[in-house]
């Protein structure tokens, strides 16, 4: 538990200090959307690192939460702050309602049906013009603020975002370590075992579908007011794909991975960009020696990367002495 | 391998500060495109012509003796990366003027960006609420939607025609055409009797054409950017349709002609005037800059110029005049676009106010139709 504590601490001094290098840079505003990737890949995480349950349609209550605050705070003034609470509950218990017949389902079945939710969600944000703006988005959303101060600045939006990320890191770490956290592992190894030993697989499975979509919401909210604008595309099929991505990459199970995964799924396009053309050729190679040669994801990947290069450099010297 | 790759990034670092220092004393101006895409049909044919003109503005001496630089980058046609991108263009390569994004979607989702920094934008996408309300950095060059449908119910007014049938794409092109074209009706007397959609990527539209072909409508519109009008126009003659079509300014390029193969016979569509540059009167103020922009696209990229590339030459010309009128500062490109009178460009001849960010009427338009598979000026 200290050594979590310590992991921890280290991860939000980082987090604090990060804006000392890169303020002022057009990187910060790269970092604000890896904050929202980030918490998008650990909601995505529980649900599937943990617990063991796919889904492709999460892109759904990240749309959800960025509708729902952008229109309730611009088409009908509400606070900013109070629509994205009402917001998370609501996606929340609409997860907690569909979460039951849904997850019932295992393996393909689940994916197919997580995967045809995203795009019901998705044809309602493009169709439904009259609230949504339809195809060509909605603007106007208002930035957040806090008494006399207003999130409009990359530096004051990185702040604000990762505040969030900090808290939903903190409450993953938390939960993925508690009685809570080794019962979803329970039902990640074998389910019915799981069950036999007490645990309420159903509940519990509906519980971090909730929870995570919760989170997503959230996210979602923050990117609604920091974008101060939302389109449909933003929330398609491919955002979706793009998020389990982060997850494997990062390491499946590991609340940071999941960060890992969402900072070099989002800062990598920007490196590459010196290849033009052939830079989408490149980002996809890497992915598949990464998934290759990197099964577990980056946070074991690094590590044994890291082993072997000093491991080999002993040996090396070894040889020379 | 590994030595290969650090000289490989060495020399990439190298010709990168080499090309930072060499940029000192040039004008550095941006553009996003979403060169790939959906909308890469726009992007592409974008970023192009952008790069051509500036190129030929640098060959002819620059502007005030002053080289023009150009940075692109391609927006994927996403909201969130147009966002990235135009930041990065104003933090880290400081350019003083932007043109583009491509689309409606992104320019939407730029402008706060351009307000807040006080950078000029310069969009190229059609969607007329880029500048209505007026945001004081930006403008476009793109014709509003609007004037393309009020060239139609011009036309149809003309020819004694007032039952319509609409049939618009359900993305953000149509979405708008679909909110003109219903809302213009009333002032030109006509009467929508049917309003269908389809989507981008519908194979067959034949159950909705069957639904127009049972109603009182004297013409179809149909609202969209290829390929779904070209499915269309074949879905039409192979159920034996006879309705006069009328199309969108969305498929003004040879592409539609390709595609929709002996079905686009007879199609009439209000376009720009690039592609029929060659058969306009020769007092077309136009006339000049037309030609030369099909002539030089012609040579560069062995493919026909199409109004959507104009719309980037627009910009990067429109950029040109407000420099040579107000200066090469932020400010100065602002206020010497808000000051610019009879522009004639490849988009039409704008003429900018303080009131008026667009610039366009109605005459940057041609009603034209196809025949024998090109253009020519419909009657």
């Amino acid at each position: 538990m200290k050594k979590e504590l310590i992991k921890y601490a280290v991860f939000a001094l980082c987090i604090l200090l990060a804006p000392l290098v890169f303020s002022g840079n057009y990187l910060m505003n790269v970092l604000v959307f890896v904050g929202i990737h980030t918490m998008l890949a650990v909601a995505l995480n529980l649900l599937l690192g943990y617990a063991g349950q796919i889904s492709l349609g999460h892109a759904a209550f990240f749309g959800l939460g960025a509708y729902g605050s952008g229109i309730l705070s611009t088409t009908y003034n509400w606070n900013p702050w109070l629509a994205m609470t009402v917001v998370a509950l609501v996606v929340g218990g609409l997860a907690f309602a569909i979460g039951f017949p849904i997850l019932k389902l295992k393996g393909h079945y689940l994916a197919m049906a997580t995967l045809g939710m995203g795009i019901i969600v998705y044809i309602v944000f493009n169709e439904w013009v009259a609230i949504t703006g339809g195809p060509s988005g909605f603007s106007g959303i208002p930035n957040l603020e806090l008494g006399p101060l207003v999130f409009d600045s990359d530096l004051k939006n990185y702040y604000l975002v990762w505040s969030f990320v900090l808290g939903c890191v903190l409450l993953s770490v938390n939960l993925a370590n508690s009685r809570i956290g080794r019962a979803f592992r329970a039902i990640h190894d074998a389910e019915v075992a799981a069950r036999v030993m007490g645990v309420n697989a159903r509940l519990l499975k509906v519980q971090v579908f909730a929870l995570s979509a919760m989170i997503c919401a959230i996210a979602g909210s923050l990117y609604a007011h920091v974008m101060t604008f939302v389109a449909p595309p933003s929330f398609g099929f491919n955002i979706s794909v793009e998020l389990l991505t982060m997850v494997v990459i990062g390491g499946l199970g590991s609340i940071y991975g999941s960060f890992l995964g969402a900072l070099l799924l989002t800062l990598l396009p920007e490196f590459l960009r010196f290849m033009h053309d052939y830079d989408i050729v490149f980002y996809g190679g890497l992915l598949m020696v990464m998934t290759i040669f990197m099964p577990g994801g980056l946070v074991r990947g690094i590590p044994d990367l890291f082993r072997k290069i000093t491991g080999l450099k002993n040996k090396k010297g070894g040889a020379h002495a | 391998m590994r030595f290969r790759f650090t000289t490989l990034t060495t020399a990439a670092l190298l010709l990168l500060t080499a090309s930072l220092s060499f940029a000192a004393g040039t004008i550095k101006i941006g553009g996003l495109f979403s060169v790939t895409g959906p909308p890469a049909f726009l992007g592409e044919p974008e970023r192009n012509t952008a790069k051509m003109v500036v190129d030929s503005i640098n060959k002819a001496g620059g502007i005030k003796g002053q080289k023009l630089e150009l940075v692109v980058y391609d927006t994927a046609g996403d909201a969130t990366k147009a966002v990235q991108m135009a930041t990065k263009l104003i933090k880290d390569d400081k350019v003083i003027a932007i043109i583009g994004p491509s689309t409606t979607g992104e320019s939407m989702a730029v402008i706060p960006v351009a307000e807040r920094e006080k950078v000029p934008l310069i969009s190229c996408a059609a969607g007329s609420k880029i500048t209505d309300p007026v945001k004081r950095y930006v403008f476009k060059t793109a014709q509003n939607d609007g004037l393309a449908v009020a060239k139609i119910y011009e036309y149809l007014q003309k020819h004694k025609q007032n039952k319509v049938a609409i049939l618009t794409v359900s993305d953000g092109f149509g979405a708008s055409g679909r909110e003109q074209l219903k809302s213009l009706a009333g002032k030109f007397g006509m009467q929508v009797v049917v309003d269908d959609t389809y989507g981008p990527k519908d194979t067959d539209m034949t159950s909705q054409l069957t639904k127009i072909r049972g109603s009182q409508a004297q013409v179809l519109i149909v609202w969209g950017t290829n390929p779904g009008p070209a499915v269309i126009a074949k879905n039409a003659k192979q159920l034996g349709l006879k309705l006069p079509l009328y199309m969108s300014h969305g498929v003004s390029s040879k592409k539609f002609i390709a595609l929709a193969g002996d079905a686009a016979e007879g199609v009439k569509l209000p376009s720009g005037k690039v592609i029929v540059s060659d058969v306009l009167p020769k007092n077309d103020p136009q006339k000049g800059s037309l030609l030369a922009y099909v002539k030089d696209y012609q040579k560069h990229f062995k493919a026909e110029g199409d109004h959507f590339g104009g719309h980037a030459w627009d910009g990067v010309m429109l950029v040109k005049a407000a420099i040579e009128k107000g200066g090469a500062t932020t400010e100065g490109i602002r206020a010497g676009l808000e000051g610019l009178k009879d522009f004639h460009g490849i988009g039409g001849t704008f003429n900018f106010s303080a009131g008026d960010h667009a610039g366009l009427n109605k005459d940057a338009f041609v009603m034209v139709e196809i025949k024998n598979k090109d253009w020519v000026i419909a009657k």
